[in-house]
């Protein structure tokens, strides 16, 4: 089989180039597209520690992952749509003031 | 060894590919090149043993997640990023501060190198159940889930429940009712 460590080194290459997406990128639709990058890592170590160590429960943490992403995506792009309409921009900068 | 090809082909795909969402401009392509990597991670839990996971993986991530993302992405319909204006005005892009911002970021990329040199290599699984029959087996998870994560899985409905809310209160248009 492929050697444990494979795994964790795509994983850690994921995670890196989603926070290099969070804090280079200055468009909150890719900002959060970098988050479900990093979320997507950590899926993929949890399921090799998993099928590593025999057991199935780094798979059920997997799903209970997923659904936190879901609400994240949900509530985030919501948020988005929000901001969009009071500002008409994408841009993190752009949100600077606590009241408008 | 068909699995190492496959291993390494698909890890690849899944790296090149979120490496040019974060290289993109237009936030569509992003989207779509998002899907590729997703599609790719599948993949990659298939040769883990893990043929459920792979498909919630598409379902979920690629068919619902990403559309929700395609969607907001058409209905904002702002394809390109305009940061000039923004960059000259903001505190936090002057050169000093922009300076520890990269250190950081090297200070993290050195961690992950140290921890990844530290790893005891494991080349096959171990334990009780390492033939990986049982850990493939989509009876054994849902007897998991329903049994030793029951509390975590009904919270996980409360999560989604106040989740919707949440997006549709702020959603809203103030004038709505």
């Amino acid at each position: 089989m492929i050697p444990l460590s494979h795994y964790l080194i795509v994983s850690a290459l994921l995670f890196a180039i989603g926070t290099a997406g969070v804090f280079l990128r200055k468009n909150l639709i890719t900002i959060l597209l970098s988050v479900e990058i990093m979320l997507n890592a950590v899926n993929l170590s949890f399921v090799a520690f998993g099928r590593y160590a025999g057991s199935v429960d780094g798979q059920i943490i997997t799903f209970f992952v997923m659904t936190v992403a879901a609400a994240e995506a949900a509530v985030g792009l919501a948020l988005v749509i929000a901001l969009f309409r009071t500002r008409a921009s994408l841009n993190p900068d752009a949100f600077t003031s606590l009241k408008w | 060894m068909p699995e190492s090809v496959l291993f390494y082909l698909l890890s690849g795909l899944a790296v090149a590919a979120s490496a040019l969402v974060i290289g993109q401009r237009n936030p569509m392509y992003s989207v779509l090149l998002l899907i590729v990597s997703f599609a790719a991670l599948a993949g990659l839990y298939i040769v883990l043993d893990a043929p459920f996971v792979a498909m919630a993986q598409m379902i979920i991530y690629a068919g619902a997640i990403m559309v929700l993302f395609l969607f907001v992405v058409m209905l904002l319909n702002a394809a390109q990023e305009d940061a000039a204006e923004w960059d000259r005005l903001h505190p936090l892009r002057r050169p000093g501060i922009a300076r520890v911002g990269v250190l950081l970021a090297v200070v993290l990329v050195g961690q992950l190198a140290w921890a990844l040199a530290k790893i005891v290599e494991l080349d096959t699984p171990v334990g009780a159940r390492a033939d990986g029959a049982v850990v493939a087996s989509v009876r054994e998870l849902g007897r998991v889930l329903f049994t030793d994560y029951a509390f975590a899985f009904e919270a996980t409905s409360v999560l989604i429940l106040v989740a919707m809310l949440g997006a549709v209160v702020l959603a809203r248009r103030d004038g709505d009712a």
